[in-house]
């Protein structure tokens, strides 16, 4: 099963190291991992997607919680989730191409971002399952690169996760 | 009121706030700054002949004084050397700080000569680390290592000391207090969840405390006897957890696990409630998880990771031992278990050894071990290795008031005793250490000879010689057909001239009749005394 994991660090460098070390020593499995400051500058905020058990979930999160510069841990349901991730994806298009790209890109309210002769460069921010079905409408034109930045996560209505 | 002095001798300031007097290791270029601070500032320096016993002997000064201890070593090999000890320690949740030298802050990242990133290398096995980067952080970096090392669930800190830092200049004030917002530990059990232990307890027919080396660690081992007296509950030993009851004590059954006796074994799968005391249901220890299906469970422990990672629980309780088992106390009743302990009793009184015929030239090491813990004072360190002579040790000593059982639990590190021991004595000059150990054990760690007799560190050295790694060999013969390979130590010194070559007295035990006279001079000695035990080849490690 899958879990979202927020993770409130320490902003020092080595955070992020010992982050993934426990991960990979422990034999819990990273889906998807983004890292970046909050509000605090010395906080980070770390999400984690992860797969496992409800046992292995309470070990990550104990666990996590052993870690000197780790603040604050929490995971959530899924259902009281707002996610998104950012993808990148760069795809070869002929010009006579490009209108029913920009079609598609419209029904998904993707951006263009880059364009070149024979290549467009699109940019979307939804959730995983959205992200990997436009992935999948683009592919048979040619998929040339992809980045996508991992899922980051939010509790949703008026709770906040801070100190 | 701050002062104005170098980083290095800083850190001498540090320690001395800390109370430490004594530190062992082992000198190098990137560190020379700090020894010099601390030779100025009359800190005792015991210099190991490898840093991996740096990090033993810290490892048995801490266990005996209950305080953070300290292991210095240079940079790059000499950080590596010490990774074992701190794996070493972290297992068996040792406090201790380790302060390494590191390259020039500017050269960090080029791979220069002796470089190595230990606060990275090391990760996996530290509680924490630091690796300074401004000198200005100093005073806080050494507070929060000894508070975080000594504090909950302790564990080894390691702090990385570049030799630039350790020159700079800094206005210095050690702080008073600490305040990570990131590590506030429990420490009171909850109220809730001790009423319902005691509620477990009062409905139990058939209790059992398994105590473990957290009692030591929170120095909670006589109130867990005061508390096993009042409920008259029966008391097992994981390893980590020997000396924490008199092995003479009635409720007293005796050591669990895998190389455990039958009756301990037998107390875990016929209980109704098991309870955890500091004890984290280590592979070895419990070994049939799965019979305690069903048995209800209380775990007390500081560390709430350990609670239901090995083994379901039933009632989890998080804190220190210490203010747990006084909550407990002030609840529990005198309950009455009469035929569960008669029943353990009767088991216990059927574990008879069979007599055996021992091989011409060799003594019983296991018969050997209990004349030992006969002729033993009250309050004496035994520290055994790792291999047969572990199990040989732990299963047979019987420890009187006070005694104490260092051992490398958790990572069965080879070498750990000697080291231990002379950690042990530095800390506590007063008691009787002994070291057991192997003659495959011995080879890793003689080298240690020469800083006992340099520093006029007094310790018995017992090597059970039966020129083989015993433990290994018997797994060969079990499990691979008896095709023994890798296992004969043939090419070991004379251990008793090797010993008379450090110019420590020592004498060879080649009959279990000799045992009782070798013993009486090797605790009546004065200095450090060895004694070679020979032993049979095909010398099982149980029976």
């Amino acid at each position: 099963m899958k879990h979202t994991i927020s993770v409130l660090v320490e902003n020092h460098a080595g955070v992020l190291a010992r982050v993934a070390g426990l991960f990979a020593r422990r034999g819990f499995n990273i889906d998807s991992l983004a890292v970046g400051v909050t509000d605090d500058e010395n906080i980070s905020r770390i999400t984690i997607i992860a797969d496992g058990t409800e046992h292995t979930l309470e070990q990550i999160e104990k666990q996590l919680n052993k870690l000197i510069d780790v603040i604050k841990v929490r995971h959530f349901d899924s259902t009281e989730l707002l996610t998104r991730e950012l993808v990148l994806i760069k795809i070869a298009c002929q010009p006579s191409q490009r209108a029913e790209v920009i079609a598609l890109a419209e029904i998904v309210k993707a951006k263009i971002s880059d364009i070149t002769v024979n290549t467009m460069t699109l940019e979307l921010s939804d959730q995983v399952q959205k992200i990997k079905n436009f992935e999948e409408m683009l592919r048979p034109y040619g998929i040339k690169e992809v980045v996508r930045t991992g899922s980051i996560a939010m509790q949703k209505g008026g709770v906040s996760m801070r100190l | 009121m701050a002062e104005r002095m170098t980083v290095a001798k800083a850190m001498t300031e540090a320690l001395k706030a800390e109370g430490i007097t004594t530190v062992f290791g082992y000198p190098g270029a990137a560190i020379c700054p700090f020894y010099d601070e601390m030779l100025k500032g009359g800190i005792r320096h015991i210099l190991v002949r490898h840093e991996v016993n740096a990090g033993h002997a810290a490892s048995g000064y801490a266990r005996m004084t209950g305080r953070p201890a300290v292991a210095v070593a240079t940079s790059g090999p000499g950080a590596t050397n010490l990774i074992t000890a701190i794996a070493t320690a972290y297992m068996d949740s040792i406090p201790m700080v380790l302060i390494t030298g590191q390259v020039s802050s500017d050269m960090i990242g080029r791979d220069v000569f002796q470089e190595a990133d230990i606060t990275g290398a090391a990760e996996p096995f530290v509680k924490h680390s630091y690796l300074v980067k401004d000198p200005k952080d100093t005073a806080v970096v050494f507070k929060n290592a000894f508070y975080i090392a000594g504090s909950g669930r302790p564990g080894p800190v390691l702090i990385d000391m570049p030799f630039d830092i350790q020159k700079a200049e800094i206005d210095f004030e050690y702080p008073e207090t600490v305040n990570i917002r990131s590590y506030k530990p429990s420490v009171e059990g909850n109220k809730l969840q001790i009423k319902r232990a005691i509620a477990a307890i009062e409905k139990s027919e058939r209790p059992l405390i398994c105590a473990g080396g957290g009692l030591f660690t929170a120095n909670a081992a006589d109130l867990m006897c005061e508390f096993a007296e009042r409920t008259n509950i029966p008391v097992v030993n994981t390893m980590m957890g020997l000396g924490s009851i008199s092995s003479e004590h009635p409720l007293f059954i005796g050591m669990i696990g895998m190389h455990g006796t039958p009756t301990a074994n037998y107390a875990i799968n016929h209980c109704d409630l098991l309870i955890l005391l500091g004890a984290r249901v280590g592979d070895r220890a419990v070994t049939a998880i799965n019979r305690l299906e069903g048995v209800n469970v209380i775990h007390i422990d500081v560390d709430p990771a350990e609670i239901g990672k090995n083994l379901p629980v039933t009632t989890p309780v998080v804190g220190d031992l210490k203010n747990i088992l006084t909550q407990l106390l002030s609840l529990a009743q005198n309950y009455d278990h009469y035929e569960w302990i008669q029943t353990l009793n009767a088991k216990k009184a059927e574990q008879v050894r069979p007599p055996r015929q021992i091989k011409q030239g060799c003594a019983d090491p296991k018969e050997f071990i209990r004349i030992l813990s006969e002729k033993l004072p009250e309050n004496a360190v035994v520290c055994a290795d790792v291999g047969q002579n572990q199990i040989w040790t732990c299963a047979n000593i019987a420890l009187k008031k006070g005694g104490r059982l260092l051992t490398s639990g958790g990572m069965g590190t080879m070498g750990y005793s000697v080291p231990a021991a002379e950690g042990a004595k530095a800390a506590m000059p007063d008691r009787t250490v002994v070291a057991v150990c192997g003659d495959g054990s011995f080879q890793m760690e003689f080298m240690e000879l020469a800083t006992l007799v340099q520093h006029n560190i007094n310790v018995k050295i017992i090597v059970m010689a039966n020129n083989r790694l015993g433990m290994v060999r018997e797994v060969q013969t079990n499990a691979y057909g008896d095709r023994q390979t890798a296992v004969a130590l043939d090419g070991s010194p004379d251990f008793v001239k090797l010993a008379q070559a450090y110019g420590i007295p020592a004498e060879r035990v080649t009959d279990t009749l000799e045992a009782e006279k070798a013993i009486d001079a090797l605790i009546s000695s004065d200095g450090c005394y060895l004694l070679e035990v020979r032993v049979d080849e095909d010398e099982n490690t149980i029976i």
